[in-house]
Protein backbone atom coordinates (compact mmCIF):
# COMPACT_ATOMS: atom_id res chain seq x y z
CA UNK A 1 0.00 0.00 0.00
CA UNK A 2 2.61 2.46 1.37
CA UNK A 3 4.64 2.00 -2.08
CA UNK A 4 1.51 2.04 -5.11
CA UNK A 5 2.03 4.88 -7.21
CA UNK A 6 -1.72 5.78 -7.94
CA UNK A 7 -1.82 7.02 -11.61
CA UNK A 8 -4.32 9.38 -12.13
CA UNK A 9 -7.25 7.82 -14.32
CA UNK A 10 -8.01 8.09 -17.57
CA UNK A 11 -10.55 7.74 -19.14
CA UNK A 12 -10.56 6.50 -23.51
CA UNK A 13 -13.42 7.67 -26.46
CA UNK A 14 -15.62 5.16 -27.69
CA UNK A 15 -14.79 4.38 -31.40
CA UNK A 16 -18.15 3.63 -32.03
CA UNK A 17 -19.90 6.88 -30.97
CA UNK A 18 -22.30 8.01 -27.97
CA UNK A 19 -24.90 5.92 -25.77
CA UNK A 20 -26.77 8.81 -25.00
CA UNK A 21 -30.05 9.30 -27.39
CA UNK A 22 -30.39 11.13 -30.09
CA UNK A 23 -33.39 11.40 -31.36
CA UNK A 24 -36.45 9.95 -29.82
CA UNK A 25 -38.05 7.14 -31.97
CA UNK A 26 -41.47 7.69 -33.39
CA UNK A 27 -42.02 4.26 -34.49
CA UNK A 28 -41.52 2.78 -30.54
CA UNK A 29 -43.87 6.21 -29.14
CA UNK A 30 -46.84 4.71 -31.32
CA UNK A 31 -46.34 1.32 -30.63
CA UNK A 32 -46.70 2.06 -26.92
CA UNK A 33 -49.96 4.29 -27.54
CA UNK A 34 -51.42 1.70 -29.58
CA UNK A 35 -50.92 -0.74 -26.77
CA UNK A 36 -52.01 1.10 -24.14
CA UNK A 37 -55.08 1.72 -26.14
CA UNK A 38 -55.79 -2.02 -26.28
CA UNK A 39 -55.44 -2.23 -22.75
CA UNK A 40 -57.81 0.25 -22.15
CA UNK A 41 -60.52 -0.50 -24.44
CA UNK A 42 -60.51 -4.21 -23.23
CA UNK A 43 -60.79 -2.71 -19.32
CA UNK A 44 -63.29 -0.37 -20.45
CA UNK A 45 -65.53 -3.07 -21.95
CA UNK A 46 -65.10 -5.23 -18.73
CA UNK A 47 -66.15 -2.27 -16.59
CA UNK A 48 -68.72 -1.29 -19.08
CA UNK A 49 -70.34 -4.30 -19.15
CA UNK A 50 -70.72 -4.88 -15.53
CA UNK A 51 -71.45 -1.46 -14.69
CA UNK A 52 -74.47 -1.68 -17.20
CA UNK A 53 -75.49 -5.08 -16.16
CA UNK A 54 -75.33 -3.42 -11.58
CA UNK A 55 -77.21 -0.62 -12.88
CA UNK A 56 -79.93 -2.26 -14.19
CA UNK A 57 -80.28 -5.41 -12.32
CA UNK A 58 -79.57 -4.25 -8.66
CA UNK A 59 -83.24 -2.21 -8.57
CA UNK A 60 -84.40 -5.86 -9.32
CA UNK A 61 -83.12 -7.44 -6.48
CA UNK A 62 -84.90 -7.44 -3.18
CA UNK A 63 -85.79 -9.57 -0.67
CA UNK A 64 -88.66 -11.32 -2.12
CA UNK A 65 -86.61 -11.80 -5.10
CA UNK A 66 -83.88 -13.91 -3.94
CA UNK A 67 -86.65 -16.20 -1.66
CA UNK A 68 -89.21 -17.11 -3.21
CA UNK A 69 -90.29 -18.83 -6.78
CA UNK A 70 -92.27 -17.48 -9.50
CA UNK A 71 -96.18 -17.84 -8.41
CA UNK A 72 -99.27 -16.35 -10.20
CA UNK A 73 -101.26 -16.92 -7.47
CA UNK A 74 -99.41 -14.90 -4.82
CA UNK A 75 -97.89 -12.81 -8.16
CA UNK A 76 -94.37 -13.05 -6.48
CA UNK A 77 -91.36 -13.72 -9.10
CA UNK A 78 -88.32 -14.68 -7.28
CA UNK A 79 -84.95 -17.00 -8.34
CA UNK A 80 -84.39 -19.01 -4.93
CA UNK A 81 -85.70 -22.04 -7.28
CA UNK A 82 -82.74 -21.69 -9.33
CA UNK A 83 -80.77 -21.04 -6.79
CA UNK A 84 -81.54 -24.20 -4.88
CA UNK A 85 -81.26 -26.28 -8.46
CA UNK A 86 -78.00 -24.79 -9.42
CA UNK A 87 -76.53 -26.13 -6.27
CA UNK A 88 -77.70 -29.29 -6.78
CA UNK A 89 -76.36 -29.37 -10.20
CA UNK A 90 -72.85 -28.19 -9.20
CA UNK A 91 -72.76 -31.04 -6.23
CA UNK A 92 -74.15 -33.56 -8.34
CA UNK A 93 -72.00 -32.68 -11.30
CA UNK A 94 -68.68 -32.44 -9.13
CA UNK A 95 -69.61 -35.60 -7.66
CA UNK A 96 -69.26 -37.59 -10.65
CA UNK A 97 -66.83 -35.52 -12.59
CA UNK A 98 -64.24 -35.26 -9.50
CA UNK A 99 -63.16 -38.94 -8.78
CA UNK A 100 -63.52 -39.85 -12.69
CA UNK A 101 -61.00 -36.54 -13.47
CA UNK A 102 -58.51 -37.10 -10.71
CA UNK A 103 -58.19 -40.72 -11.40
CA UNK A 104 -57.61 -40.24 -14.77
CA UNK A 105 -54.78 -37.65 -14.10
CA UNK A 106 -53.57 -40.16 -11.32
CA UNK A 107 -53.84 -43.18 -14.10
CA UNK A 108 -52.14 -40.78 -16.80
CA UNK A 109 -49.41 -39.33 -14.79
CA UNK A 110 -48.40 -42.07 -12.50
CA UNK A 111 -49.35 -45.64 -13.97
CA UNK A 112 -49.08 -44.89 -17.90
CA UNK A 113 -45.79 -45.46 -19.31
CA UNK A 114 -46.08 -43.17 -22.52
CA UNK A 115 -46.65 -44.41 -25.69
CA UNK A 116 -49.74 -44.42 -27.83
CA UNK A 117 -52.74 -44.96 -25.21
CA UNK A 118 -51.56 -41.90 -23.32
CA UNK A 119 -51.56 -39.61 -26.16
CA UNK A 120 -54.86 -41.09 -27.96
CA UNK A 121 -56.15 -40.53 -23.97
CA UNK A 122 -54.92 -36.97 -23.78
CA UNK A 123 -55.61 -36.15 -27.33
CA UNK A 124 -59.36 -37.25 -26.30
CA UNK A 125 -59.20 -35.03 -23.50
CA UNK A 126 -58.45 -32.07 -25.80
CA UNK A 127 -60.59 -32.48 -28.13
CA UNK A 128 -63.36 -32.78 -25.57
CA UNK A 129 -62.60 -29.50 -24.41
CA UNK A 130 -62.99 -27.42 -27.18
CA UNK A 131 -66.29 -28.93 -28.22
CA UNK A 132 -69.37 -26.63 -28.05
CA UNK A 133 -71.78 -27.23 -25.19
CA UNK A 134 -74.70 -27.63 -27.28
CA UNK A 135 -73.44 -30.72 -28.70
CA UNK A 136 -72.85 -31.74 -25.04
CA UNK A 137 -76.74 -30.80 -24.30
CA UNK A 138 -77.64 -32.35 -27.51
CA UNK A 139 -76.00 -36.25 -26.95
CA UNK A 140 -77.16 -35.51 -22.97
CA UNK A 141 -80.65 -34.91 -24.16
CA UNK A 142 -80.73 -38.23 -26.54
CA UNK A 143 -78.43 -40.46 -24.73
CA UNK A 144 -79.30 -39.27 -20.47
CA UNK A 145 -82.44 -38.37 -21.10
CA UNK A 146 -84.27 -40.57 -23.87
CA UNK A 147 -82.02 -43.74 -24.18
CA UNK A 148 -81.62 -43.86 -20.55
CA UNK A 149 -84.78 -42.59 -19.61
CA UNK A 150 -83.91 -39.88 -17.45
CA UNK A 151 -86.15 -37.41 -18.98
CA UNK A 152 -85.50 -33.99 -18.16
CA UNK A 153 -84.07 -33.95 -14.76
CA UNK A 154 -81.25 -32.49 -13.04
CA UNK A 155 -79.30 -36.01 -12.67
CA UNK A 156 -79.59 -36.02 -17.25
CA UNK A 157 -78.59 -32.21 -16.41
CA UNK A 158 -75.44 -33.02 -14.01
CA UNK A 159 -74.38 -36.04 -16.24
CA UNK A 160 -73.70 -34.10 -19.41
CA UNK A 161 -72.12 -31.20 -17.24
CA UNK A 162 -69.66 -33.74 -15.64
CA UNK A 163 -68.55 -34.99 -19.42
CA UNK A 164 -68.37 -31.25 -19.90
CA UNK A 165 -66.01 -30.46 -16.54
CA UNK A 166 -64.20 -33.86 -16.97
CA UNK A 167 -61.22 -32.57 -19.37
CA UNK A 168 -60.67 -29.03 -17.25
CA UNK A 169 -60.53 -31.34 -14.00
CA UNK A 170 -58.08 -33.83 -15.79
CA UNK A 171 -56.35 -31.08 -16.92
CA UNK A 172 -55.30 -29.28 -13.64
CA UNK A 173 -54.79 -32.54 -11.69
CA UNK A 174 -52.45 -33.56 -13.87
CA UNK A 175 -50.59 -30.63 -14.02
CA UNK A 176 -51.12 -30.92 -10.20
CA UNK A 177 -49.02 -34.09 -10.21
CA UNK A 178 -46.54 -33.13 -12.47
CA UNK A 179 -45.25 -29.88 -10.02
CA UNK A 180 -44.78 -32.65 -7.23
CA UNK A 181 -41.14 -33.62 -7.04
CA UNK A 182 -40.03 -36.71 -8.31
CA UNK A 183 -37.85 -36.75 -4.98
CA UNK A 184 -41.15 -37.27 -2.91
CA UNK A 185 -41.89 -40.28 -4.84
CA UNK A 186 -38.39 -41.81 -4.52
CA UNK A 187 -38.42 -40.87 -1.09
CA UNK A 188 -41.60 -42.36 0.04
CA UNK A 189 -41.14 -45.98 -1.84
CA UNK A 190 -37.37 -46.02 -1.20
CA UNK A 191 -38.82 -46.70 2.31
CA UNK A 192 -41.36 -49.52 1.07
CA UNK A 193 -44.64 -47.39 0.40
CA UNK A 194 -46.71 -49.52 -2.36
CA UNK A 195 -47.39 -47.09 -4.80
CA UNK A 196 -51.00 -46.37 -4.38
CA UNK A 197 -49.90 -45.61 -0.31
CA UNK A 198 -47.47 -42.71 -1.45
CA UNK A 199 -50.06 -41.31 -4.39
CA UNK A 200 -52.79 -41.13 -1.56
CA UNK A 201 -50.49 -39.90 1.54
CA UNK A 202 -47.78 -37.71 -0.47
CA UNK A 203 -48.76 -37.09 -4.25
CA UNK A 204 -52.63 -36.02 -3.71
CA UNK A 205 -52.27 -33.85 -0.71
CA UNK A 206 -49.31 -32.37 -1.64
CA UNK A 207 -51.26 -31.51 -5.49
CA UNK A 208 -54.74 -30.81 -3.35
CA UNK A 209 -53.77 -26.94 -4.25
CA UNK A 210 -54.39 -27.28 -8.06
CA UNK A 211 -56.92 -30.22 -7.68
CA UNK A 212 -59.03 -27.44 -5.83
CA UNK A 213 -58.52 -24.43 -8.21
CA UNK A 214 -59.26 -26.99 -11.11
CA UNK A 215 -62.33 -27.89 -9.42
CA UNK A 216 -63.41 -24.31 -8.63
CA UNK A 217 -63.25 -23.22 -12.08
CA UNK A 218 -65.23 -26.02 -13.13
CA UNK A 219 -67.90 -25.37 -10.75
CA UNK A 220 -67.57 -21.34 -12.85
CA UNK A 221 -68.32 -23.55 -16.11
CA UNK A 222 -70.86 -25.10 -14.39
CA UNK A 223 -72.34 -21.88 -12.89
CA UNK A 224 -72.20 -20.34 -16.60
CA UNK A 225 -73.50 -23.20 -18.52
CA UNK A 226 -76.91 -23.08 -20.02
CA UNK A 227 -77.13 -24.57 -23.74
CA UNK A 228 -75.94 -27.84 -22.37
CA UNK A 229 -78.40 -28.03 -19.63
CA UNK A 230 -81.70 -26.24 -21.57
CA UNK A 231 -82.54 -29.88 -22.99
CA UNK A 232 -81.11 -31.62 -20.25
CA UNK A 233 -81.76 -30.20 -16.81
CA UNK A 234 -84.83 -28.74 -18.28
CA UNK A 235 -86.37 -25.55 -17.07
CA UNK A 236 -88.10 -26.47 -13.70
CA UNK A 237 -88.68 -23.38 -10.94
CA UNK A 238 -89.96 -24.87 -7.86
CA UNK A 239 -88.32 -25.59 -4.72
CA UNK A 240 -87.65 -29.40 -4.04
CA UNK A 241 -90.40 -31.31 -2.08
CA UNK A 242 -87.74 -34.20 -1.13
CA UNK A 243 -84.37 -33.57 -1.22
CA UNK A 244 -83.55 -37.14 -3.17
CA UNK A 245 -86.27 -36.80 -5.20
CA UNK A 246 -85.72 -33.74 -6.82
CA UNK A 247 -82.10 -35.41 -8.62
CA UNK A 248 -85.20 -36.95 -10.78
CA UNK A 249 -87.22 -33.69 -11.52
CA UNK A 250 -86.63 -30.78 -14.00
CA UNK A 251 -84.62 -28.10 -12.67
CA UNK A 252 -83.67 -24.95 -14.12
CA UNK A 253 -80.28 -22.92 -13.16
CA UNK A 254 -79.99 -19.58 -12.80
CA UNK A 255 -78.59 -19.30 -16.63
CA UNK A 256 -81.49 -21.09 -17.86
CA UNK A 257 -84.07 -18.59 -15.80
CA UNK A 258 -82.25 -15.83 -17.31
CA UNK A 259 -82.34 -17.19 -21.33
CA UNK A 260 -86.68 -17.79 -19.94
CA UNK A 261 -86.64 -13.87 -19.13
CA UNK A 262 -84.84 -12.47 -21.76
CA UNK A 263 -87.22 -14.40 -23.81
CA UNK A 264 -90.49 -12.90 -22.13
CA UNK A 265 -88.83 -9.82 -22.23
CA UNK A 266 -88.75 -9.41 -18.60
CA UNK A 267 -85.45 -7.37 -18.53
CA UNK A 268 -85.30 -6.21 -15.17
CA UNK A 269 -85.53 -9.55 -13.73
CA UNK A 270 -83.14 -10.87 -16.30
CA UNK A 271 -80.54 -8.04 -15.42
CA UNK A 272 -81.03 -8.94 -11.37
CA UNK A 273 -80.59 -12.32 -12.36
CA UNK A 274 -77.32 -11.68 -14.08
CA UNK A 275 -75.97 -9.32 -11.10
CA UNK A 276 -76.74 -12.84 -9.20
CA UNK A 277 -74.28 -14.47 -11.53
CA UNK A 278 -71.66 -11.99 -11.99
CA UNK A 279 -71.42 -12.08 -8.28
CA UNK A 280 -70.74 -15.78 -8.20
CA UNK A 281 -68.86 -15.97 -10.33
CA UNK A 282 -66.26 -12.82 -9.43
CA UNK A 283 -66.06 -15.11 -6.03
CA UNK A 284 -65.69 -18.11 -7.71
CA UNK A 285 -62.55 -16.74 -9.49
CA UNK A 286 -61.45 -14.69 -6.97
CA UNK A 287 -61.15 -18.05 -4.54
CA UNK A 288 -59.18 -19.68 -7.36
CA UNK A 289 -56.98 -17.21 -7.59
CA UNK A 290 -56.19 -17.33 -3.82
CA UNK A 291 -55.85 -20.80 -4.29
CA UNK A 292 -53.50 -21.12 -7.23
CA UNK A 293 -51.37 -18.03 -5.60
CA UNK A 294 -51.74 -20.18 -2.45
CA UNK A 295 -50.05 -23.20 -4.19
CA UNK A 296 -47.58 -21.51 -5.73
CA UNK A 297 -46.02 -19.87 -2.60
CA UNK A 298 -46.52 -23.51 -0.87
CA UNK A 299 -43.88 -24.95 -3.49
CA UNK A 300 -41.75 -22.24 -3.14
CA UNK B 1 -15.29 -58.39 14.58
CA UNK B 2 -12.59 -59.25 12.91
CA UNK B 3 -14.41 -61.58 10.39
CA UNK B 4 -16.27 -59.97 7.55
CA UNK B 5 -19.47 -62.06 7.02
CA UNK B 6 -21.33 -61.22 3.79
CA UNK B 7 -24.69 -59.14 3.61
CA UNK B 8 -25.42 -58.65 0.12
CA UNK B 9 -23.20 -60.21 -2.61
CA UNK B 10 -24.18 -59.27 -6.78
CA UNK B 11 -22.83 -61.96 -9.08
CA UNK B 12 -22.73 -61.29 -12.56
CA UNK B 13 -24.66 -58.00 -12.42
CA UNK B 14 -25.86 -56.58 -16.14
CA UNK B 15 -27.97 -53.37 -16.33
CA UNK B 16 -29.06 -51.77 -19.07
CA UNK B 17 -30.97 -48.49 -19.69
CA UNK B 18 -32.45 -49.30 -23.01
CA UNK B 19 -29.52 -50.05 -24.86
CA UNK B 20 -26.93 -48.38 -22.66
CA UNK B 21 -24.83 -51.14 -21.05
CA UNK B 22 -24.32 -49.47 -17.52
CA UNK B 23 -23.23 -51.69 -15.36
CA UNK B 24 -20.92 -55.19 -16.50
CA UNK B 25 -20.41 -57.96 -14.76
CA UNK B 26 -20.58 -56.75 -11.27
CA UNK B 27 -19.18 -59.20 -8.70
CA UNK B 28 -19.08 -57.05 -5.38
CA UNK B 29 -19.70 -58.06 -1.49
CA UNK B 30 -21.18 -55.85 1.43
CA UNK B 31 -20.10 -57.00 5.02
CA UNK B 32 -22.40 -56.93 7.52
CA UNK B 33 -21.79 -54.11 9.92
CA UNK B 34 -19.32 -52.39 7.52
CA UNK B 35 -19.31 -49.55 5.87
CA UNK B 36 -18.45 -49.88 1.93
CA UNK B 37 -17.99 -46.75 -0.63
CA UNK B 38 -18.18 -46.74 -3.89
CA UNK B 39 -16.30 -44.64 -5.83
CA UNK B 40 -15.96 -43.57 -9.24
CA UNK B 41 -16.19 -40.82 -12.14
CA UNK B 42 -19.44 -39.55 -13.05
CA UNK B 43 -21.47 -41.50 -14.72
CA UNK B 44 -19.56 -44.79 -14.09
CA UNK B 45 -22.62 -46.31 -12.62
CA UNK B 46 -21.56 -46.49 -8.96
CA UNK B 47 -25.07 -44.91 -8.60
CA UNK B 48 -26.93 -47.07 -10.78
CA UNK B 49 -25.41 -50.00 -8.66
CA UNK B 50 -26.35 -49.29 -5.58
CA UNK B 51 -29.92 -48.47 -6.89
CA UNK B 52 -29.85 -51.85 -7.95
CA UNK B 53 -29.47 -53.04 -4.56
CA UNK B 54 -33.10 -52.00 -3.25
CA UNK B 55 -34.63 -51.95 -6.34
CA UNK B 56 -35.06 -48.84 -7.25
CA UNK B 57 -34.32 -48.84 -10.66
CA UNK B 58 -37.25 -50.68 -11.02
CA UNK B 59 -38.98 -47.60 -11.52
CA UNK B 60 -36.73 -46.27 -14.20
CA UNK B 61 -38.05 -47.39 -17.61
CA UNK B 62 -36.73 -49.54 -20.58
CA UNK B 63 -34.25 -50.86 -17.54
CA UNK B 64 -33.05 -54.88 -17.92
CA UNK B 65 -31.38 -56.13 -15.05
CA UNK B 66 -29.57 -59.81 -15.80
CA UNK B 67 -27.57 -61.63 -12.75
CA UNK B 68 -28.24 -61.78 -9.13
CA UNK B 69 -28.22 -59.81 -6.14
CA UNK B 70 -28.49 -61.95 -3.05
CA UNK B 71 -29.30 -60.51 0.59
CA UNK B 72 -28.68 -62.74 3.07
CA UNK B 73 -28.82 -65.71 0.69
CA UNK B 74 -32.27 -64.89 -1.19
CA UNK B 75 -31.97 -63.19 -4.32
CA UNK B 76 -33.83 -60.12 -4.33
CA UNK B 77 -35.05 -59.98 -8.19
CA UNK B 78 -36.74 -63.28 -7.70
CA UNK B 79 -40.33 -63.27 -8.63
CA UNK B 80 -41.24 -63.96 -5.26
CA UNK B 81 -39.74 -60.91 -3.97
CA UNK B 82 -42.34 -58.29 -2.35
CA UNK B 83 -40.72 -54.98 -2.36
CA UNK B 84 -42.24 -53.18 0.27
CA UNK B 85 -40.36 -55.75 2.49
CA UNK B 86 -37.59 -55.90 0.63
CA UNK B 87 -37.15 -51.87 0.68
CA UNK B 88 -38.34 -52.01 4.36
CA UNK B 89 -34.84 -54.27 5.27
CA UNK B 90 -32.94 -51.89 2.65
CA UNK B 91 -33.56 -48.71 3.25
CA UNK B 92 -32.11 -45.23 1.17
CA UNK B 93 -31.12 -42.21 1.46
CA UNK B 94 -30.92 -39.72 -1.37
CA UNK B 95 -28.27 -37.25 -2.45
CA UNK B 96 -30.94 -33.99 -2.87
CA UNK B 97 -32.54 -34.46 0.95
CA UNK B 98 -36.20 -34.86 0.34
CA UNK B 99 -38.37 -34.38 3.58
CA UNK B 100 -41.98 -35.23 2.45
CA UNK B 101 -44.03 -32.08 2.60
CA UNK B 102 -45.59 -32.74 6.13
CA UNK B 103 -44.32 -32.24 9.99
CA UNK B 104 -40.60 -33.77 11.32
CA UNK B 105 -42.60 -36.19 13.33
CA UNK B 106 -45.00 -37.16 10.64
CA UNK B 107 -41.44 -37.84 8.49
CA UNK B 108 -40.34 -39.99 10.36
CA UNK B 109 -43.63 -41.94 11.34
CA UNK B 110 -44.20 -42.31 7.76
CA UNK B 111 -42.49 -45.37 7.66
CA UNK B 112 -43.53 -46.82 10.29
CA UNK B 113 -47.15 -46.43 9.74
CA UNK B 114 -46.38 -47.91 5.98
CA UNK B 115 -45.89 -51.35 7.61
CA UNK B 116 -48.87 -50.98 9.76
CA UNK B 117 -47.90 -49.17 13.62
CA UNK B 118 -51.00 -46.96 14.43
CA UNK B 119 -50.72 -46.77 17.94
CA UNK B 120 -49.43 -43.23 19.05
CA UNK B 121 -47.35 -44.43 22.35
CA UNK B 122 -45.42 -46.85 19.76
CA UNK B 123 -45.18 -44.17 17.03
CA UNK B 124 -43.91 -41.29 19.49
CA UNK B 125 -41.35 -44.49 20.74
CA UNK B 126 -39.95 -45.06 17.58
CA UNK B 127 -40.10 -41.33 16.29
CA UNK B 128 -37.53 -40.51 19.30
CA UNK B 129 -35.42 -43.33 18.21
CA UNK B 130 -35.05 -42.98 15.08
CA UNK B 131 -34.12 -39.08 15.69
CA UNK B 132 -32.25 -39.78 18.47
CA UNK B 133 -30.10 -42.71 16.66
CA UNK B 134 -29.89 -39.82 13.24
CA UNK B 135 -28.32 -37.47 15.76
CA UNK B 136 -30.89 -34.82 15.32
CA UNK B 137 -32.95 -35.47 18.34
CA UNK B 138 -31.72 -32.41 20.20
CA UNK B 139 -32.11 -30.27 17.71
CA UNK B 140 -35.85 -31.21 16.72
CA UNK B 141 -37.31 -32.36 20.03
CA UNK B 142 -39.24 -28.99 20.66
CA UNK B 143 -40.67 -28.75 17.10
CA UNK B 144 -41.91 -32.29 16.23
CA UNK B 145 -45.18 -30.86 14.84
CA UNK B 146 -43.49 -28.03 12.62
CA UNK B 147 -43.19 -28.07 8.91
CA UNK B 148 -39.90 -30.46 7.65
CA UNK B 149 -39.49 -28.15 5.48
CA UNK B 150 -38.07 -25.14 7.79
CA UNK B 151 -34.88 -27.02 8.30
CA UNK B 152 -31.52 -26.51 7.16
CA UNK B 153 -30.03 -28.86 4.58
CA UNK B 154 -27.63 -30.84 6.96
CA UNK B 155 -30.61 -31.44 9.20
CA UNK B 156 -33.30 -32.30 6.63
CA UNK B 157 -30.56 -34.94 5.68
CA UNK B 158 -30.22 -36.33 9.24
CA UNK B 159 -34.25 -36.39 8.80
CA UNK B 160 -34.21 -38.57 6.29
CA UNK B 161 -31.72 -40.95 7.59
CA UNK B 162 -33.73 -40.81 10.73
CA UNK B 163 -36.72 -41.58 8.65
CA UNK B 164 -34.92 -44.37 6.58
CA UNK B 165 -33.88 -46.01 10.57
CA UNK B 166 -37.70 -45.34 11.56
CA UNK B 167 -38.69 -49.07 9.56
CA UNK B 168 -35.78 -50.84 11.22
CA UNK B 169 -33.56 -51.38 8.27
CA UNK B 170 -30.79 -53.98 8.41
CA UNK B 171 -28.56 -52.34 5.64
CA UNK B 172 -28.67 -48.53 4.49
CA UNK B 173 -28.00 -47.31 0.92
CA UNK B 174 -27.01 -43.48 0.86
CA UNK B 175 -26.36 -41.87 -2.49
CA UNK B 176 -23.78 -39.13 -2.32
CA UNK B 177 -25.33 -38.09 0.82
CA UNK B 178 -23.28 -34.86 1.75
CA UNK B 179 -22.81 -33.70 -1.57
CA UNK B 180 -25.73 -31.16 -1.27
CA UNK B 181 -24.48 -30.16 2.20
CA UNK B 182 -21.76 -27.89 3.82
CA UNK B 183 -18.68 -29.01 5.73
CA UNK B 184 -20.10 -28.82 8.81
CA UNK B 185 -23.28 -31.23 8.32
CA UNK B 186 -20.93 -33.27 6.38
CA UNK B 187 -18.66 -34.00 9.50
CA UNK B 188 -21.55 -34.58 11.57
CA UNK B 189 -23.44 -37.11 8.93
CA UNK B 190 -19.80 -39.28 8.55
CA UNK B 191 -19.66 -39.02 12.70
CA UNK B 192 -23.06 -40.47 12.33
CA UNK B 193 -22.00 -43.09 9.66
CA UNK B 194 -19.98 -44.58 12.16
CA UNK B 195 -22.32 -44.90 14.75
CA UNK B 196 -24.29 -46.42 12.30
CA UNK B 197 -22.37 -49.26 11.29
CA UNK B 198 -22.85 -50.50 14.53
CA UNK B 199 -25.93 -51.99 14.17
CA UNK B 200 -26.48 -51.52 10.05
CA UNK B 201 -24.63 -52.51 7.41
CA UNK B 202 -23.75 -49.26 5.13
CA UNK B 203 -23.27 -49.22 1.12
CA UNK B 204 -22.14 -45.19 0.24
CA UNK B 205 -21.85 -43.50 -3.12
CA UNK B 206 -19.62 -40.73 -2.76
CA UNK B 207 -17.65 -38.16 -5.03
CA UNK B 208 -15.31 -36.94 -1.96
CA UNK B 209 -12.50 -39.00 -2.02
CA UNK B 210 -11.09 -38.06 1.51
CA UNK B 211 -14.58 -39.00 2.86
CA UNK B 212 -14.54 -42.82 1.32
CA UNK B 213 -10.99 -42.86 3.12
CA UNK B 214 -12.31 -41.08 6.77
CA UNK B 215 -15.59 -43.98 6.89
CA UNK B 216 -15.19 -46.73 4.75
CA UNK B 217 -13.98 -50.45 5.44
CA UNK B 218 -14.26 -51.22 1.71
CA UNK B 219 -13.74 -49.31 -1.53
CA UNK B 220 -15.16 -50.15 -4.60
CA UNK B 221 -13.77 -48.00 -7.84
CA UNK B 222 -16.17 -48.21 -10.97
CA UNK B 223 -15.06 -46.96 -14.28
CA UNK B 224 -17.49 -46.90 -17.16
CA UNK B 225 -20.06 -49.86 -15.58
CA UNK B 226 -17.12 -51.92 -14.19
CA UNK B 227 -15.85 -52.56 -11.02
CA UNK B 228 -12.01 -51.97 -11.64
CA UNK B 229 -10.54 -52.69 -8.04
CA UNK B 230 -11.93 -53.63 -4.32
CA UNK B 231 -10.15 -54.01 -1.53
CA UNK B 232 -10.20 -52.35 2.08
CA UNK B 233 -10.22 -49.12 2.21
CA UNK B 234 -6.47 -48.39 3.12
CA UNK B 235 -5.51 -50.68 0.82
CA UNK B 236 -6.76 -49.43 -2.14
CA UNK B 237 -5.80 -46.11 -1.52
CA UNK B 238 -2.06 -46.75 -0.68
CA UNK B 239 -1.43 -49.81 -2.62
CA UNK B 240 -3.81 -49.18 -5.70
CA UNK B 241 -3.13 -53.25 -7.58
CA UNK B 242 -4.50 -51.04 -11.44
CA UNK B 243 -3.26 -48.89 -12.57
CA UNK B 244 -6.30 -47.22 -13.30
CA UNK B 245 -6.95 -46.95 -9.74
CA UNK B 246 -4.38 -44.96 -9.52
CA UNK B 247 -4.30 -42.34 -11.83
CA UNK B 248 -8.16 -42.33 -10.58
CA UNK B 249 -6.99 -41.97 -6.78
CA UNK B 250 -4.29 -39.46 -7.56
CA UNK B 251 -5.99 -37.29 -9.48
CA UNK B 252 -4.75 -38.08 -12.62
CA UNK B 253 -8.32 -37.98 -13.99
CA UNK B 254 -12.31 -37.89 -12.85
Amino acid sequence: MINQVVLPAQHGTSASGSIYNKKSRISDTILLVLIYLCASISILVLIGIMGYVFVRGIPAISLSFLTTVPSTIKGTFGIVGNIVNTLYIVVITLLIATPLGVGAAIYLNEYAKGGKIVRIIEFTTETLAGIPSIIFGLFGYVFFGITLGLGYSILTGALTLAIMVLPLITRTTQEALKTVPASYRSGALGIGATKWYMIRTILLPSAMPGILTGIILAIGRIVGESAALLFTAGSGYLLPKDFFGKIFESGGTLTIQLYLCMQKAKYSEAFGIAVVLLVIVLAINGLAKFLSHKFNTEVK
Amino acid sequence: MNTNTVKISSSNLNLYYGTNHALKDVNLELYTNKITAFIGPSGCGKSTYLKTLNRMNDLVPNVKIEGEVLLDGENIYDQRVDTTLLRKKIGMVFQQPNPFPMSIYDNVAYGPRIHGIKHKAELDDIVEKSLKGAALWDEVSSRLKKSALGLSGGQQQRLCIARALAVEPEVLLMDEPTSALDPISTLKIEDLMDELKEKYTVAIVTHNMQQATRIADHTAFFLVGEVVEYAPTTELFTVPKDKRTEDYITGRFG
